[in-house]
């Protein structure tokens, strides 16, 4: 029973199927480590109970022509689900129960899942540590000192402890390739428009996506497929035609054309993430494909660029929590002073520095200054992708530019804490898809992540490159279980 | 640029969240570094750059205005911090 939990999704998928395990018995090995797991702070609501009663009546019935039969499935709690409560990690949808669930979701129970429980994250997904929840922090299981990284910390540090196979994060600026690269996992950033952001706690409409987060390529290119769709309830949703991600994986990526932009060689970038950099090109040279040196010469005005567009949006997203519809409320004197309040005793501290920001880059007089600015910015981030794209066929980088770094040491710093998502907002601004998979360790034994971007649309195509290059660079996550009494 | 005490009670009022003195300087000092950051964007000329406003190359997708969901007031009604069944409670509004 305790080997379970190890297994990779592809592998549980193939044990139900060949019927040596049932979906009571994996539900119940994941929930029994996820209950002797609650140090790590992963979970935000469970749903245990309700989870092998699902299990118990899979079994009875198993249809096991799904893709994922009777398989147990924590998800970030930024994603609406019928009936169990969403907080997207803040206090002002601290009681919050939707009437309604996501499309992302849906597919997966369509699909054959079952629901573990809802798992932490940054409020409202703003933030690369998972250090501004409301719930707390989520500890980072390759390390107990250690974030898991943002925002979504709480499904990385749950697939990279165990405590699900596989999940479901978002990633607006970095939010799902981050956390991945802090705890050895794998997390993909579908092309905007792919997974639909229906019943998604919006943050910034024009950059969330969400995507899978796995252990390894292959179980991500299978929950890819499942979770893209097009879907009419999102007005930004494209219809496509979209690959079986899991069937058409191959390791021949020859004569694949990986580019190199040299304007990710960062000033101050530690030695190790430039080593792994160069160890990655190697192993995609091993694999047959051609390296090729790019320019990408906005890069960086992407953060910047960023840093207006994202909390321009939240802060005009955020707007509907005023203590009226839905969530928290303070006592007021009048409607304003209730308006105020509930704001200001609901968000935290920074979500309400991002509605400033983006209040104040929105409002008279500061508009073209900033917003429009950024805007035109944008447009060059993404000319400078789709001039790079006419000689190359994806894009090879580091994920971050440092491995997970240690409780508190960003937390009162905001642009030092910014600064981290610095390879992985141009790929948001560019709406364009982008996977980090683990590829080697620092010198305290930390993972480190690299990213392979890839042309809008052409999912396949990287995951086809990283499946090729996971081969060759046979990491090996150093887990302990110390949190494990 | 300077995000003074001024400014920051503005920019509270206009997004609705009380400011009190103590967090009104932390935000201040807080936003002027980031503003410090985001002023690198100055250093490019951009009047000859069309804004990007989608990164999706699609025009919006007409469909037929219909009801898709209806008597959903109870669910809509449900998360309310106060309601009396049948509509939002606030405080008094009218003097």
């Amino acid at each position: 029973m305790s080997d379970i939990t190890s297994l990779s999704l592809t592998k549980l998928v193939k044990n139900i199927k060949e019927k040596k395990l049932s979906s009571e018995d994996v539900t119940k090995a994941f929930i029994a480590r996820s209950e002797k797991s609650k140090e790590l702070n992963s979970y935000i609501t469970e749903d245990f109970s309700n989870a092998i009663d699902k299990a118990k009546k899979f079994d009875e019935k198993p249809n096991l022509n799904l893709k994922l039969p009777g398989i147990p499935v924590a998800v970030k709690d930024l994603f609406c689900t019928k009936d169990i409560r969403t907080t997207a990690g803040s206090k002002i949808l601290e009681n919050f129960i939707p009437t309604y669930e996501s499309t992302v979701t849906q597919n997966i129970w369509d699909a054959g899942a079952i629901l573990l429980g809802k798992l932490n994250c940054d409020e409202f997904a703003m933030g690369s540590s998972n250090e501004t929840s409301f719930f707390g922090n989520v500890l980072n299981p390759i390390d107990k000192g250690l974030v898991p990284g943002g925002s979504s910390g709480g499904s990385a540090a749950a697939v990279s402890g165990q405590l699900t196979p596989i999940t479901i994060g978002t990633d607006t600026g970095g939010s799902i390739r981050q956390p991945a690269s802090f705890t050895g996992t794998v997390g993909l950033k579908p092309t905007y428009g792919s997974c639909s952001r229906y019943g998604i706690v919006a943050f910034a409409s024009s950059l969330d996506q969400a995507g899978p987060m796995s252990q390894n390529v292959e179980d991500c290119a299978l929950l890819q497929e499942v979770i893209s769709s097009y879907d009419i309830k999102d007005s930004t949703s494209i219809d496509f035609k979209r690959n079986e991600y899991s069937k058409e994986l191959t390791k021949n990526i020859k004569g694949k054309k990986i580019g190199i932009p040299k304007e990710y060689r960062v000033e101050g970038m530690p030695k190790e993430i430039e080593e792994l950099w160069k160890k990655g090109i190697e192993y995609a040279k091993d694999c047959g494909a051609e390296i090729i040196d790019i320019s990408l010469p906005h890069t960086s005005y992407a953060l910047p660029a960023y840093y207006i567009v994202a909390p321009a949006e939240a802060s005009s997203n955020l707007a509907r929590y005023d203590g009226v519809k839905y969530g928290f409320r303070a006592k007021g004197e009048n409607l304003i002073d209730m308006y105020e309040k509930t704001r200001s005793q609901g968000f935290g501290d920074e979500v309400q520095r991002r509605i400033m920001i983006g209040t104040y880059v929105l409002s008279s007089g500061y508009y073209d200054a900033y917003y429009l600015k950024a805007q035109k910015v944008r447009k060059l981030i993404k000319n400078d992708f789709d001039e790079a794209y006419k000689k190359v066929d994806a894009i090879l980088t580091p994920s971050t530019p440092s491995s997970a770094f240690k409780i508190g040491e960003k937390k009162n710093d905001p642009v030092s804490m910014y600064l981290n998502d610095i390879f992985t907002v141009p790929v948001n601004l560019a709406g364009l898809p982008a996977i980090s998979i683990p590829a080697g360790h620092d010198a305290a034994g930390h993972p480190l992540g690299l990213q392979i971007i890839g042309k809008a649309f052409k999912e396949q195509e990287i995951l086809n490159l990283a499946y090729a290059m996971e081969d060759k660079i046979s990491f090996k996550n150093k887990i302990t279980d110390w949190w494990i009494k | 640029m300077n995000i003074d005490l001024k400014t920051i009670k503005h920019i509270s009022k206009l997004s609705r969240i009380s400011v009190d003195g103590q967090k009104a300087e932390k935000l201040a000092s807080d936003l002027n570094s980031i503003f410090e950051f985001i002023e690198k964007l100055n250093e490019l000329n951009t009047d000859n750059v069309d804004p990007l406003t989608s990164v999706a190359e699609t025009t919006l997708k007409f469909r037929s205005d219909e009801v898709k969901s209806k008597n959903i007031r109870e669910q809509i009604i449900k998360n309310s911090p106060e309601d009396n069944e049948d509509f939002f409670v606030v405080p008094k509004v009218i003097e």
